[in-house]
């Protein structure tokens, strides 16, 4: 039974979220996720990739003979990668310096070959646009919050973007509560660690209610 | 036979797509980065090296050569006398490359000040090169034509305690640069003259 547009797109946003619960691409959600900023930044670069290279192996998926379609694939994902690391050093030089290695690695990120070989080249040009809109978003959703959670603990605070659109952190929590140790262990590799396997448990209780 | 030439025609025809799509992007934005890069990374630094000069050294620049020799030179402007060139240079850091720039004093061909641009040096250590201004002022006034050694090497610098290599890098970026304005120095005082107001 084919499922409707709908239905490819939200299932990225819970049923199958990259990485909580297809636990791929794991790569830059431990690496990038330090701030809540940097895990937009990584995820919306990541999005672009997915939709772009979702409908272009939809598209010529009739064309592409199978002995060399991960080779094609790769040469689709590597173009659109590059264009993001143009776009981003000409149009966001602050989060390019910060994601750095990142952006070049989204190529092997398992996330989107995953989705080029399981979905989109078996798929329409529609369901696939919405399967990779859905799942990138849900991508994003997830680097975002767990880049948030680690900022928040590690840090103390919230910042977005920064000046000009917000003087300094949005969110402070010795607001709330004003004896707050920031614990630095959360922004260092383990902390991420430590914070995805929290948010797994998390969403597996929630499931099993 | 058929499938192996489709595997080859796709294949290639992707390739070459790609090839054609990057290029020409990175063509039509390839200025606007060079001036991001600018702003964000040598800006901060050359204002700091220019700081009381009577232009923008951002603006005020030119560039000597093409290709892969092609170098840039910012014009500072001090009592009315476009005097002062600054170029970049680099020299092999602990970390990564060390960006130095290095402003020059074309009257007297006395270095005037550096400052490191870009490293990737050890905080508390390496990076003190660009941190610590005490540093930076070990080059102020030497002369250009020589070149910058640290001390253990039987020069003058000395070099920042449990940072050798950075200070070896920093003096090599220096003394990179000085040669460079010395090879150029007849087409440099040429182009500093349409700076003069």
């Amino acid at each position: 039974m084919a499922k409707s547009i709908v239905q490819e797109f939200t299932k990225g946003l819970w049923k199958e979220i990259p990485p909580f619960r297809l636990v791929l691409g794991l790569c830059p959600i431990l690496g990038v996720t330090t701030s809540l900023e940097n895990g937009l930044g990584m995820g919306l670069a990541t999005t672009f990739v997915l939709i772009c290279s979702n409908f272009l192996v939809s598209l010529l998926r009739k064309m592409i003979p199978s002995k060399v379609r991960i080779a094609c694939f790769i040469i689709i994902i590597a173009t659109f990668v590059i264009v993001v690391e143009i776009m981003m050093k000409a149009f966001a030089y602050d989060i390019f310096l910060k994601l750095g290695v990142f952006i070049p690695l989204i190529v092997v990120n398992c996330v989107i070959l995953g989705r080029a070989e399981a979905f989109a080249a078996k798929n329409g040009i529609l369901p696939s646009l919405a399967d990779g809109l859905g799942i990138g978003i849900g991508f994003t959703l997830s680097l975002a919050s767990l880049g948030g959670i680690r900022e928040i603990l590690g840090k103390g605070t919230l910042t977005v973007w920064g000046e000009p659109f917000f003087t300094g952190p949005i969110f402070s929590i010795a607001d709330i509560f004003p004896k707050f140790e920031p614990f630095g262990f959360m922004v260092q590799a383990p902390g991420a660690f430590v914070a995805l396997g929290l948010m797994l448990c998390l969403m597996n209780l929630m499931e099993s209610k | 036979m058929n499938e192996m030439l489709k595997m080859v025609v796709v294949l290639t025809g992707l390739s070459l797509v790609s090839g054609g799509v990057l290029s020409y992007l990175e063509g039509s934005l390839k200025e606007r980065i060079e001036n991001t890069i600018l702003e964000k990374v040598q800006a901060p630094t050359l204002r700091q090296l220019l700081v009381g000069s009577e232009n923008d050294p951002v603006a005020d620049r030119f560039k000597i050569g093409s290709g892969k020799d092609e170098k840039s030179f910012f014009v500072g402007i001090f009592d009315g006398a476009p005097n002062i060139v600054v170029l970049e240079a680099f020299g092999n850091g602990y970390g990564d490359k060390v960006g130095l720039m290095v402003a020059i004093d074309v009257t007297t061909d006395k270095i005037m000040n550096v400052g490191v641009t870009t490293h990737a040096e050890t905080p508390g250590i390496g990076a003190n090169a660009k941190d610590d201004p005490e540093f930076a002022a070990l080059f102020e006034g030497l002369p250009v034509g020589e070149p910058i050694l640290v001390k253990n090497d039987g020069g003058e610098i000395s070099a920042m305690s449990g940072a050798t290599v950075t200070s070896r890098a920093v003096c090599v970026a220096a003394t990179s640069a000085t040669k460079t304005y010395e090879a150029l120095k007849p087409q440099v005082l040429e182009q500093i003259k349409g700076f003069s107001k």
